[in-house]
């Protein structure tokens, strides 16, 4: 996005004071499309689509229609409240939000409060939470909101006052004349609404004059969190709404032929109800001990499911049947070329609060409770499926334990709907965990194929095809493509392309490049992963970027600094660089890497320093995975403008710990159509002794003075800096991700039927 | 249907329930006590951590009639009061670093970080790296290093 710069005018907007009985005010604008950095050195590329307008630009465009419907209460109380059309899952938005208000508002962040707003259809486009978009698409419609309560209560206290505004001072709540007579927003809170709506233009704060914005501050629901008060949906108390599971088949995506023993299932200790339904057969109960009892002990005929013949090799044939060809013509004499083909298996995006909904279906409603990204499709689809007019149905949107793409589906709560009406009860709807892994959306597997050319001190040439299964993005983004297809500059092609183009770049210049995808196989339950493509295809192109740094004789540091088209990425690459020593000694078995990702109009650094001696490998961890030891790790990041830095210091420590994961330890084996892993210490992803004792987080100073996406792009960095690091230290350049994918099975895998493992009954003798 | 007494949190407690079931669904679903977390009930992910008689339990391993009426049972709800204090030290750590993302792990990262820190103390050392390397809890959030900066403040401190 382009730096809007100062000045008044880039600074004035228009918003509304809303019809209420307290101050209510609403606004209006969104962002404009920015325009493209041009290329510095060596031989220029064309800017590819996702350098001019990306992703973010397309959802924050589909956002703009309905974008004044961000609404701010002023409360009697003197707090100020949001319903923040997005979902918390662990990112910060809410936090992010609250610092917006306050900042505009002059209020202390612990007066404003920010929940979650029930799907509301008539937002369209504008209530979905992915591609880190939540920040950038608000920024400005929140702060305009803001800042028309603040003028208003600033006239509301002239006239208490009976002083102009221009000689009333604002601190903290708290509006004082020169007298020093002081009102606060809870008296003005009523004398300042309106009795009709009202459109006004205001004046967002000088950035000069920001005292929260670019603050670093700890999360508005933090002490909640340690507390034990934080409520999730499994945590709400909806009267009726018994736990409830379900018996899943043994394949992927598995049906029910027949169920043996439904009545003595039914006259188990706790149990209330049995329901076959589209995904299995559904057991109500007491508790959910005893639904984990009554599953297991259901006698289930199971029909085929859609994978039943596909194991990891022979999806890997299908990927490599769809690879696009290569363009670049047979090589002229004196340049040389890179060649390397990359595989990545599937990966789970399983959160650790697993799929989850609480459902209450009537004959004539429906009322859902979960953490949905995606409320308003989720409203629809479940309206349909119900037979229920799309009001009828309402969707409340309860923060997540965490989400990683898979909380963009809203699985469980279209499934505790169907199980609902089944039963004619309110339910209370639960995944176990090793249905979450088996029978859960995975991270596609995909094969990237490079091939890059050089010769006379120039990379002339780099291509990627970039081959996966298929990615589902039928959560919603899928509508808005629909709707903004024609303004897109990559022409006619289809959803996942569309997504791949939007968001893949390569930051170098490096001659004619081009980077394609293509998909197959729709079979398999997918959704995006934490950072979609970027962190595979990025992890492919910069092991191919030191393969061709290695070749022209350079220093993997010096080469990338020499071809990076935007002065942004080399001050963070020269970031790490310097604090992370690059280049020092390091023993045998030990190595550095150095890597470098743009996405979402913010660019990270990633220096990472890992430990492959057999020591470290070869460490003992009961029921774990050692492998090797990242022992340090420098980030340095440049979103443009971090709103709060504290906040995005955490995402990227988050974004590194995935890289770490996807990287060395973390895939899911599917084997005759059933993934193998069932639990966290057979889905590998990083534990404490996997855990870098040495972080080290550099939030760059503002750049842009806008916000850019700040919940993804660190996993892209960190999976190509350990990538990177992995191949030095050991001499090979790693092709297989995760690399201990191939080893032999870290585990016994758990059988299939009964579908989910009983729980031990050991917990005391391994108190400690 | 067999009843169950224990200390929750200070204060005993009966519960009509099979003896099997797990104390993980007796806190939950009989209780109300939602403090402790389902990540697994495979004692794998350790969200549930509590303690049993001051040390760390993963509830959804104990049938409920291997408790004793004597047996105290603290959830992170009922942390704060063994020391007397609002929060306990090792919470107030936590705000320090701001660790919780979600937050849905971190009641037994809590749970689990002060028992830890008391049998590091047992073993006659204060809480270092192969401690920290110890622990089992699942954070997919990936606060790993700020749980670790975390408990070594807090260490100082009870």
């Amino acid at each position: 996005m382009a730096d809007r710069g100062p000045g008044v005018g880039r600074r004035t907007f228009l918003g509304y004071v809303v019809a209420a009985s307290t101050l209510t005010v609403a606004a209006q604008l969104g962002e404009t499309l920015g325009v493209p950095t041009t290329a510095a050195a060596a031989i220029p590329s064309l800017p590819e689509p996702s350098e001019v307008y990306d992703l973010n630009d397309m959802l924050t465009d589909a956002a703009l229609p309905t974008a004044n419907l961000i609404t701010i209460q002023i409360n009697t109380d003197g707090t100020a409240s949001l319903a923040l059309p997005r979902a918390e899952v662990g990112q910060g938005v809410t936090t992010s939000s609250a610092m917006l208000i306050a900042e505009e508002l002059d209020l202390p962040l612990s007066m404003v409060r920010v929940t979650l707003a029930d799907a509301r259809p008539e937002l369209l486009f504008n209530q979905l939470t992915g591609a880190s978009n939540t920040t950038i698409s608000t920024y400005t419609p929140i702060r305009v909101a803001a800042a028309v309560a603040r003028g208003r209560l600033l006239q509301a206290a002239a006239t208490a006052l009976g002083e102009a505004v221009p000689s009333l001072t604002v601190a903290a709540g708290v509006i004082t004349a020169s007298t020093g007579a002081s009102m606060t927003y809870a008296q003005l809170a009523v004398a300042a609404a309106s009795l009709t709506t009202l459109q006004v233009s205001v004046t967002l704060k000088d950035p000069t004059r920001f005292t929260m914005i670019g603050t670093p501050q700890g999360r508005i629901d933090a002490l909640d969190a340690v507390t034990g008060r934080k409520q999730f949906a499994m945590d709400l108390s909806v009267p009726g709404a018994l736990p409830t599971m379900v018996c899943r088949p043994p394949t992927v995506n598995g049906t029910v032929r027949s169920v043996q023993n439904l009545a003595a299932v039914q006259a188990m200790p706790g149990i209330t109800d049995v329901a076959v339904v589209s995904t299995g057969v559904a057991v109500r109960g007491s508790t959910f001990g005893q639904c984990i009892d009554a599953v297991r002990a259901l006698q289930v005929g199971w029909g085929p499911g859609t994978e039943d013949n596909s194991s990891d090799a022979t999806v890997l044939q299908e990927l490599a049947a769809a690879e696009l060809p290569l363009v670049v013509p047979p090589l002229p004499l004196l340049t040389q070329a890179v060649d390397a083909r990359f595989t990545f298996h599937f990966a789970s995006n399983s959160a650790l609060e697993p799929n989850c909904a609480i459902a209450d279906v009537r004959s004539d409603s429906a009322e859902i409770w979960a953490a949905v990204k995606s409320p308003i499709v989720a409203q629809g689809q479940i309206a349909a499926e119900l037979g229920l007019p799309v009001p009828a149905v309402t969707v409340h949107v309860v923060q997540g334990g965490g989400s990683f793409g898979r909380k963009l589906f809203f699985d469980a709560a279209r499934e505790a709907a169907e199980v609902s009406r089944a039963m004619g009860k309110p339910v209370k709807l639960m995944w176990h965990r090793t249905d979450d892994f088996r029978q859960g959306r995975t991270h596609p597997m995909s094969t990237s194929r490079v091939r890059a050319t050089y010769g006379l001190g120039q990379v002339i040439s780099y291509e990627q095809r970039h081959t996966s299964v298929a990615t589902d993005f039928s959560h919603g983004l899928g509508e808005i493509i629909t709707a903004m297809v024609a303004k897109l500059p990559v022409g006619d092609i289809g959803f996942s392309e569309t997504i791949f183009e939007l968001t893949q770049q390569t930051p170098y210049n490096f001659g004619v490049t081009t980077q394609l995808l293509s998909e197959v196989d729709k079979g398999f339950n997918t959704g995006s992963m934490r950072n979609i493509y970027s962190p595979n295809v990025r992890c492919a192109q910069e092991l191919v970027v030191d393969q061709l740094a290695a070749g022209m004789g350079q220093d993997p540091y010096q080469f990338r600094r020499q071809f990076l088209k935007d002065p942004r990425a080399r001050a963070v690459l020269d970031q790490v660089a310097q604090v992370g020593a690059w280049g020092r000694t390091m023993a045998p078995g030990t190595a550095q890497g150095i890597a470098l990702h743009p996405e979402y109009h913010g660019f990270v650094a990633v220096l990472v320093e890992i430990d492959c001696t057999a020591a470290t490998t070869g460490r003992q961890i009961p029921n774990g995975y050692a492998g090797p030891r990242v022992t340090k790790v420098v980030c340095a990041v440049d979103v443009g403008l971090a709103v709060n830095p504290r906040g995005l210091e955490a995402q990227m420590m988050g974004g590194i710990m995935d890289g770490i994961a996807i990287t060395l330890s973390s895939s899911l084996h599917l084997q005759n159509g059933t993934f193998l892993e069932g639990s966290w210490d057979e889905y590998f992803y990083t534990r404490q002794w996997n855990t870098p004792p040495d972080l080290e987080i550099i939030v760059m100073p503002p750049t842009t003075g806008n916000p850019g996406g700040a919940g993804e792009l660190a996993v892209a960095g960190a999976m190509a800096g350990v990538a990177c690091a992995y191949a030095r230290a050991t001499g090979t350049m790693p092709t297989g991700f995760p690399i201990n994918h191939d080893a032999p099975l870290g585990f016994t895998p758990l059988p299939t039927v009964p579908s989910i493992p009983a729980s031990p009954t050991d917990g005391l003798s391994r108190a400690y | 249907m067999p009843q169950h007494t224990f200390v929750l949190n200070g204060t005993p407690v009966t519960v009509d329930v099979e003896d099997d079931v797990r104390l993980l669904w007796v806190l939950r679903d009989v209780l109300g006590v939602t403090g402790p977390k389902y990540g697994c009930g495979l004692g794998v992910c350790q969200a549930c951590t509590s303690h049993v008689n001051g040390k760390a339990v993963n509830p959804c391993c104990v049938p409920v009639s291997d408790l004793q009426p004597t047996d105290q049972v603290t959830t992170i709800e009922g942390l704060p009061a063994i020391v007397g204090k609002p929060l306990h030290p090792m919470q107030e750590a936590w705000l320090e670093f701001d660790v919780a993302q979600c937050g849905y792990c971190q009641p037994g990262q809590i749970m689990a970080a002060v028992a830890k820190v008391l049998q590091a103390r047992a073993a006659g050392h204060e809480i270092g790296d192969a401690d920290f390397d110890e622990i089992r809890n699942i954070c997919r959030c990936g606060t790993y290093h700020r749980i670790r900066e975390a408990i070594t403040s807090a260490a100082k401190n009870f």
